[in-house]
């Protein structure tokens, strides 16, 4: 029965929209319950940042303008001077620069496979308490300090959105990738358990 | 009309308050009175009186006897609350847990970093599909409410659900897996009023809370069997679990049912959000053991710290679940693992859902070790942490850490004075 009903609804318009020669009704929603959100509705809540940066906002930053805002900010407080000796993950590597990344601390700004991630996740999360208040060149700079403090960049480099995603992080492609998931099959192939 | 009503409630109250003290009294005067006038043998109270409260009538509470509760975990780590009042990990109580649904309020709870949890006006708060879609969709609580339900038991386990053995009880060693009914809408269901685009291979699920956590999910997953929740054991979803709505992606670690959801992002690729970053593993091996939950069980009862009184009948209880479907069988040792006995079912096993199983033991108050192991409707088998080691080649040890998610057997050491203790220690 509900099949037939569902049958009929998609149909009427179906056969409306040929009707009018329009197409728009052969792609109309089963339901038609809630609203399309504008463009720019959807630009405002999209802070997701993938690993090509096409989301990234207008801006830049360098280091020198970042380890300026970390004072301003007050990201010393929890991180301490320099990414070290604060409450929180420190965020500057105590390992030389010949050791291996797996084998240095979990950084976000040394270990992660894109800098975007450094970028989105200081604008999404930071500061605790005063999230989302960073501005687009805050975050810019923020980022190019961190990674100019783990020796990922020069201190000179201009962050924005066409030279962030291009960052070569030191982590290379040497991490697992995710699998092809597939549905009811064993989590590992060849893996009994 | 009015102050008739109030006159007469009035006199209610007033009879009310004359029949309490009156049973107070009674009460006073009992040992007299039986004395004088023997009470028909059985007819006494044998305990006192719970006199009701607004509280009480209105949201009931559990007896002042029973005082289970959750505890931090792990044991040691961050308080929750915190002295700023963030919550972080705390751990389902399962030595005192009969069934399989857990009650709502003990309901684990974990956080993407200590946070505090969103106080959503649930009028106020929206649900947004964009991306790889036909149709972008905006939806208010009231909105996803109108869309055809699915009701469903699942699990939600937290990676962090590890035994070793240094844990004293089954709270500590397992109590980051909780199971309850939910309800809410297939996301399969929103995802085609949105037309899914032939390129969409992944999914970003984003929460509201402060760090606004997000993972990033299967597209095949989302089109299977990923449920937009709302309620939950029926009622609707607590703060603690994501009110007013999360999504359920039944099997997957817990870090993926994201809280508080505001926005799902459809895309052509994986998106390394902050969550999977913590995911991160050298090899691909050991992430593909991080993402779905694996065959897993372990016995409530008798289970450490517990007491056996002595020799004689015991019913051994348990609960196993997997990421892979339905449980299939369970089988109990009560010698160490040398001979395995097929478990019962007290309940139909369900897809990605704890089964509580039972076996039937008398107890010879000889020194032993009782474990469960289960499999599940795909074949997978739930390991010995020893076959795990084996399986990677490597060598066995006391600490042997498990790749991936830990779903080796948990075995309980029965002294021969009936003390249960950890038989990892």
């Amino acid at each position: 029965m509900g099949s037939l009903n569902l049958l009929r609804v998609v149909t009427i318009p179906l056969l409306l929209g040929s009707l009018l020669g329009s197409t728009a009704f052969a792609q109309s929603p089963t339901y038609g319950v809630g609203r399309t959100p504008t463009a720019e509705q959807i630009r405002r809540m999209d802070i997701s940042i993938g690993p090509t940066g096409e989301e990234l906002p207008p801006g830049r930053g360098t280091a020198k303008e970042g380890a300026q805002v970390y004072v301003q900010k007050a990201c010393i407080g929890c991180h301490g001077a320099a990414g070290i000796g604060g409450l929180a993950p420190i965020l500057q590597s105590k390992q030389g620069a010949d050791v291996p990344v797996w084998k240095k601390e979990r950084i976000l700004p040394l270990r992660a496979p894109h800098a975007t991630i450094v970028w989105d996740f200081i604008n999404r999360g930071m500061p605790v308490g005063l999230e989302g208040t960073l501005t687009p060149d805050e975050v810019y700079s923020l980022t190019a300090y961190l990674l100019f403090l783990n020796k990922v960049i020069p201190e000179d480099l201009v962050l924005d959105k066409q030279s962030l995603p291009k960052v070569r992080m030191p982590i290379g492609d040497e991490f697992g990738k995710p699998h092809h998931f597939k549905l009811n099959a064993p989590r590992l192939e060849g893996y009994p358990y | 009309m009015d102050s008739e009503r109030k006159n007469s409630r009035r006199e209610l109250l007033k009879a009310g308050a004359a029949l309490a003290g009156g049973i107070t009294l009674g009460t006073g005067g009992k040992a007299q009175a039986q004395h004088d006038h023997p009470m028909t043998p059985g007819s006494e109270n044998a305990s006192p009186m719970i006199h009701g409260s607004k509280e009480q009538i209105e949201y009931g509470q559990r007896s002042k006897y029973v005082t289970s509760v959750r505890v931090q975990h792990p044991i040691g780590g961050r308080p929750s609350p915190d002295v700023f009042g963030k919550v972080f990990h705390v751990a389902t109580p399962l030595q005192d847990s009969v069934g399989v649904i857990t009650p709502s309020s003990l309901h684990y709870i974990a956080t993407t970093r200590g946070s505090f949890l969103p106080d959503i006006d649930p009028k106020q708060h929206t649900l947004t599909i964009h991306g790889l879609v036909d149709r972008p969709l905006t939806l208010t609580m009231d909105e996803l409410k109108r869309f055809p339900s699915v009701t469903r038991l699942h699990f939600i386990e937290c990676a962090g659900n590890r035994h070793n053995g240094k844990q004293k009880n089954v709270q500590d060693t397992h109590g980051m897996t909780s199971c309850s009914e939910w309800t809410g809408v297939l996301l399969s269901t929103l995802l085609k009023e949105c037309g899914l685009k032939g390129s969409a291979k992944w999914f970003v699920a984003e929460g509201a809370e402060e760090v606004k956590g997000a993972s990033s999910i299967p597209i095949e997953k989302a089109m299977d069997d990923c449920i937009i929740a709302y309620g939950m054991n029926g009622e609707p979803l607590r703060p603690q679990q994501g009110f007013p709505v999360r999504i359920m992606v039944p099997g997957f670690e817990g870090i993926y049912h994201t809280k508080f959801l505001r926005r799902i992002k459809i895309v052509d690729r994986f998106y390394m959000n902050y969550n999977e970053f913590g995911h991160l593993r050298p090899e691909d091996k050991e992430l593909a053991l991080g993402e779905q939950i694996g065959p897993k069980s372990v016995i409530t009862y008798p289970s450490g710290t517990q007491q056996l009184p002595g020799p004689g009948f015991y019913e051994i209880s348990g609960l196993a679940w997997s990421g892979g479907g339905a449980i299939r069988t369970v089988e109990i040792s009560t010698d160490g693992g040398k001979k395995w006995n097929r478990a019962e079912f007290k309940n139909t096993p369900q897809r990605m859902a704890h089964v509580r199983f039972a076996y039937q033991w008398k107890w010879d108050g000889t020194e032993t070790q009782i474990m469960s192991r289960c499999t599940d409707e795909i074949g997978q088998r739930q390991p010995t942490r020893e076959q795990i080691a084996n399986w990677w080649k490597v060598p066995f040890e006391r600490d042997y850490r498990v790749p991936g998610l830990d779903n080796s057997v948990m075995p309980w050491k029965i002294a021969r004075d009936g003390s249960v203790t950890n038989g990892l220690a």
